[in-house]
């Protein structure tokens, strides 16, 4: 077996698992010995304020860092052994608004498809079925800059899913949605979930989404992973009427953090739901 | 639409042979390519505002200055030598700000979504910068229309101007992989807009592009030798005009410059993602 090929290969193996990652910008530990599995099919988030680390986690998953101790393996590959065979398992939505304006909604989906190899006599029906599931066919000749923010979100999500990935991972895909575009994405991923099977890992900082949401959850915080389970469980921990805020604030604290995110952090933020308007 | 559930198709460890690595380089560069093209379908603005400038340099500056013979060119009217030249330069303003499209492109995602596909950064480099010779195809139109109305003597042989237009897309290739190299550099917009404005003119007034390097003191001199700009002009020069010209020699340095320019981008690019 050659390295980074783990114990457990193939279909057999956890869609993701992550081993003791760690992960440093400079002197600030970003992901600090972070463990968990998610299993095939399972809906997993990440949670947790600006800074946690979650959006780090997501980047070595997505294998746009290199973790710098630990691994993260995807269906038994490590990403950064194999970052080709993993990029080609995934569905990435990352937290930036990420259609190109200067496109349309077919050329957006269109242009992930050929980078994702799709065969060219199944191109074409697979760009219009992904646009399908989103709801964006009518839609689909108009320039990307013309949609509102959900629409854009769920554009992206027919992005991601063009090349039908294994693993489904959304950076924060709700954030600056209102209450309503927020469900009608909802909606669309669990659809999708039911209709491929596939895994979704998300990161949100929504616990009441998470809540709702997820098979299980893992609560970062400063880096660490301070809890992990399903929602249920972790709430019956604390009591009998706590939200996962509650689990949240018994496991992070109630102290304001300084080290909440940083300037990039909160401006990509900013600039994600400004431009959802 | 019914419900289908795909059969999962994990991941294999094999890694791909140098065919299919080639193949993939190809496919991404064609594709990044069309996907140029489409963005100038649908907005032809830039088209129309880019050929301002060139029109202005053949028509008031090449005039003028055939007029005056100030410039000594031999045989040939300056406004005919002027020409390639002002191709060339034209082509480099484009490419010279490419890498700020690369930013522009990492503060709203883009970048990050397609580092995160099945492309080698090099393929995603390489697909920018012929991206960048694509749009510097259409200076290469535009200049040709004006001397043609201008009455310079280019020789329209079709061979001629394909290799015209593939020494512009070389070169604009180079100056392209150059500017996002900066940007991996700098990282921020407003650094690189000073840095593109800071080297774009000595890249020009260093090169052959306005006069023959004879009349050059000799400092300038060694700069144009390693400026791949002058090697584009020699080869416009020789295709278009008949001059004397390496062909060979200048299409070799546009190649391998682009080719490192490629390697040296792709090694920076990751920056831009983090």
């Amino acid at each position: 077996m050659s390295r980074g090929v783990g114990a457990r290969t193939g279909a057999d193996a956890p869609a993701v698992d992550c081993r003791e990652l760690v992960y440093r910008f400079g002197p600030v530990v970003a992901v600090d010995g972070v463990s968990f599995s998610v299993s095939a099919g399972e809906v997993f988030g990440l949670l947790g304020p600006n800074g946690a680390g979650k959006t780090t986690t997501i980047r070595v998953l997505t294998t746009l860092l290199r973790p710098e101790e630990g691994e993260i393996d995807v269906f038994g590959l490590a990403t950064h052994r194999f970052p080709m065979q993993v990029r080609r398992m995934l569905g990435y939505v990352p937290q930036q608004l990420s259609v190109d304006a200067q496109l349309t909604g077919y050329e957006n989906v269109w242009l992930f498809a050929r980078l994702f190899d799709v065969p060219r006599r199944e191109r074409r029906r697979r760009v219009l079925d992904a646009l399908d599931l989103v709801g964006l066919s009518s839609v689909a000749d108009r320039l990307a800059a013309t949609y509102s923010g959900g629409m854009i979100r769920r554009l992206e999500l027919a992005q991601a899913l063009v090349h039908r990935p294994l693993v489904l991972v959304m950076d924060e895909p709700t954030i600056g949605l209102d209450p309503i575009a927020r469900s009608a994405v909802w909606e669309r991923v669990l659809e999708l979930r039911a209709m491929f099977g596939m895994t979704v890992l998300l990161t949100t900082h929504y616990m009441q989404e998470a809540d709702e949401l997820c098979d299980r959850v893992g609560l970062m915080h400063r880096g660490r992973l301070r809890a992990l389970g399903s929602p249920a469980s972790l709430k019956a921990e604390i009591g009998p009427e706590a939200t996962l805020d509650d689990v949240f604030r018994s496991y992070a604290g109630d102290e304001l953090s300084e080290e909440g995110g940083t300037y990039s952090d909160v401006r990509r933020t900013r600039r994600t739901a400004g431009r959802l308007g | 639409m019914s419900a289908v559930r795909v059969e999962p198709r994990v991941g294999s460890a094999d890694r791909p042979s140098l065919l299919a690595s080639a193949r993939t380089l190809g496919g991404r560069c064609l594709t990044l390519c069309l996907v140029e093209l489409a963005k100038v379908r649908h907005d032809r603005t830039e088209l129309y505002t880019r050929a301002i400038q060139p029109a202005l340099w053949l028509l008031i500056f090449g005039e003028t200055f055939t007029r005056i013979h100030a410039i000594p060119t031999g045989r040939i009217p300056y406004l005919d030598y002027l020409a390639p030249g002002i191709m060339a330069q034209s082509a480099l303003f484009i490419a010279i700000f490419y890498g700020i499209m690369i930013i522009w492109d990492r503060d709203f995602g883009i970048l990050t979504k397609l580092l995160a596909t099945p492309t080698p950064r090099a393929a995603l480099v390489a697909g920018k910068a012929f991206a960048a010779g694509v749009r510097a195809i259409s200076q290469v139109v535009v200049v040709l229309v004006l001397s043609a109305i201008l009455g310079v003597t280019f020789d329209w042989n079709p061979l001629r101007l394909a290799g015209a237009i593939l020494a512009v897309v070389l070169g604009s290739a180079f100056f392209s992989t150059l500017s996002v190299t900066i940007a991996g550099l700098v990282m921020t917009r407003d650094r690189l807009m000073g840095i593109g404005q800071a080297i774009t003119m000595p890249l020009f007034f260093g090169s052959n592009a306005l006069y023959p390097v004879a009349l050059m003191p000799a400092w300038l001199r060694t700069l144009t030798v390693v400026n791949p700009l002058s090697y584009e002009v020699n080869a416009l020069r020789g295709l278009l005009l008949g001059t004397a010209s390496n062909l060979p020699v200048d299409f070799a340095v546009l190649l391998v410059s682009s080719i490192l320019g490629i390697l040296v981008a792709s090694s920076l690019l990751p920056r831009l993602a983090r």
